[in-house]
């Protein structure tokens, strides 16, 4: 296809202005589409670096659609990721990141491919992670104590405090999660309403103030047979409460059919909150992560009913369509939270 | 209802198994929509019923119930909308009726799972 050959020829011209090579020492190889949303495109590629200390390395690329204005920032993820590496966060190395859309039509960065399973359904299923699996929740709270060790008011993440989901308190998080509900849901949820003035009530005091990974959970994590590899989509980060990140890991969505392990189907969340503490995470309340357990699926609800949104105002995709069906799955559990049942 | 089970059958049997990737998962999910369809055509005017004898014990008023099922079904929205703004000004957070209202919703949410029966959901 010529628009790869042109993204690649594109891209082997930037690196060589980058390192201070010549144009014919930089070699895009194997560049291919990977599957991403559609606010994001991900691209595979090889890069075979020659003249002095020739090199190759294996990359990803991300950019944002050309045309469209990014919601989120590509260069803050890079910084983000950078940062995450600083606090001894498993994620892949960034190598360049570029704001100018002159370059390859809209802003983009390039990092290090880590090999790996990212699709839950395989982590959860396969004998060869079984080994993995066993330790997984215990490595999981020692990499969100890393996360939460980020100091999110470092210089080079000053954007950050603006970013989407930095509500300024628990409350307001909720109270936005309902307007944006009530805006997005192409049906009345009195469930919804009921859920959003349950959680008003029981809106817990900060416990910290860090940074929030935003949607940490297996799907956006590579696992290999010796565990936690990296840490992946960093888009909706943001400052705020940290047991935000370890409510959301907890939800049943994120369990895949394995109900009676809390934390994404492989472990409990004794084992993901003691590996959390020991790390240096702080003494978790357990009321106040109930709170954002609850909140999660109100959240969740949101997520499947802008999706369904999308799906209906004209992208066409049998997988939006069937997903605003899937809010019914977050009102089961709200009630089960307000009955005291989960 | 013999004709989407063929559908559904056909998907999952000679599509799923001759695609990778994201098509096939594409496909899986092409099949499972079949099948919600397929449910609902089955229970829908049940479930409507329902509600709307549920919505109306709950919010009195009702008035004649729709003779179609595309008015009952727009009928059932603006009740469910009364249901929701009265959740909203504070009548349902304490009381009786706030049992009453969370057995009506408990029902329908059960409802509304039964024709969705998402495979990852118990």
């Amino acid at each position: 296809m010529s628009d790869e050959r042109d993204l690649a020829a594109r891209l082997e011209a930037f690196v060589a202005s980058e390192e201070g090579r010549r144009p014919g020492q930089v070699r895009v190889e194997g560049l291919r589409r990977l599957a991403g949303g559609a606010s994001r495109e991900l691209w595979a590629l090889d890069l075979e670096l020659g003249g002095d200390a020739p090199r190759k390395l294996e990359l990803v690329l991300r950019r944002d659609p050309p045309g469209r204005l990014g919601e989120s920032d590509r260069s803050l993820e890079f910084r983000l990721l950078a940062a995450a590496a600083e606090a001894g966060v498993p994620v892949p190395a960034v190598h360049w990141c570029c704001a100018d859309p002159e370059v390859l039509g809209s802003a983009f960065f390039l990092m290090g491919r880590v090999a790996g399973e990212t699709l839950p359904r395989r982590i959860l299923r396969d004998e060869r992670y079984a080994a993995a699996r066993r330790d997984l929740a215990r490595q999981l709270g020692g990499v969100l104590a890393g996360i939460h060790r980020i100091d999110p008011d470092r210089p080079d993440l000053s954007d950050l405090a603006s970013a989407a989901g930095g509500a300024e308190s628990a409350r307001a998080e909720v109270a936005r999660i309902g307007e944006g509900l009530r805006a997005m849901a192409a049906q009345p949820h009195p469930a919804l309403d009921l859920a959003e003035r349950w959680l008003l009530e029981r809106a817990p005091e900060p416990s910290r103030r860090t940074v929030v990974h935003g949607d940490f959970r297996l799907g956006n994590l590579v696992v290999g047979e010796d565990g936690l590899r990296a840490v992946l989509d960093w888009e909706l980060s943001h400052v705020g409460d940290p047991l935000e990140d370890l409510g959301w890991l907890c939800l049943r969505a994120w369990r895949f059919g394995s109900d009676d392990l809390a934390v994404g189907g492989v472990g409990t969340r004794e084992a993901l909150l003691e590996a959390y503490e020991e790390a240096g995470g702080g003494r978790v309340d357990r009321e106040a992560l109930r709170f954002w357990e609850a909140c999660g699926n109100l959240k969740l609800a949101l997520v499947f009913a802008t999706q369904a949104r999308l799906f209906l105002d004209g992208l066409p995709s049998v997988e939006l369509a069937s997903l605003g069906r899937r809010i019914a799955e977050a009102e089961d559990e709200l009630l089960r939270f307000m009955d005291g049942r989960a | 209802m013999e004709l989407l089970a063929a559908v559904r059958r056909f998907l999952e049997r000679e599509v799923v198994p001759r695609l990778e990737g994201p098509d096939r998962f594409h496909a899986r999910v092409a099949a499972h929509v079949v099948g919600m369809v397929a449910r609902e055509i089955e229970t829908e005017e049940g479930q409507l019923l329902g509600e709307w004898r549920r919505l109306g014990d709950l919010l009195g008023g009702a008035g004649a119930r729709p003779a179609s099922r595309q008015e009952l079904r727009g009928a059932l929205a603006s009740r469910s909308r009364e249901l929701a703004l009265r959740i909203r000004a504070g009548e349902a957070d304490a009381g009786s009726w706030r049992e009453r209202v969370l057995d009506h919703l408990r029902q329908t949410v059960a409802d509304k799972l039964d024709v969705a029966r998402s495979p990852r959901h118990p």
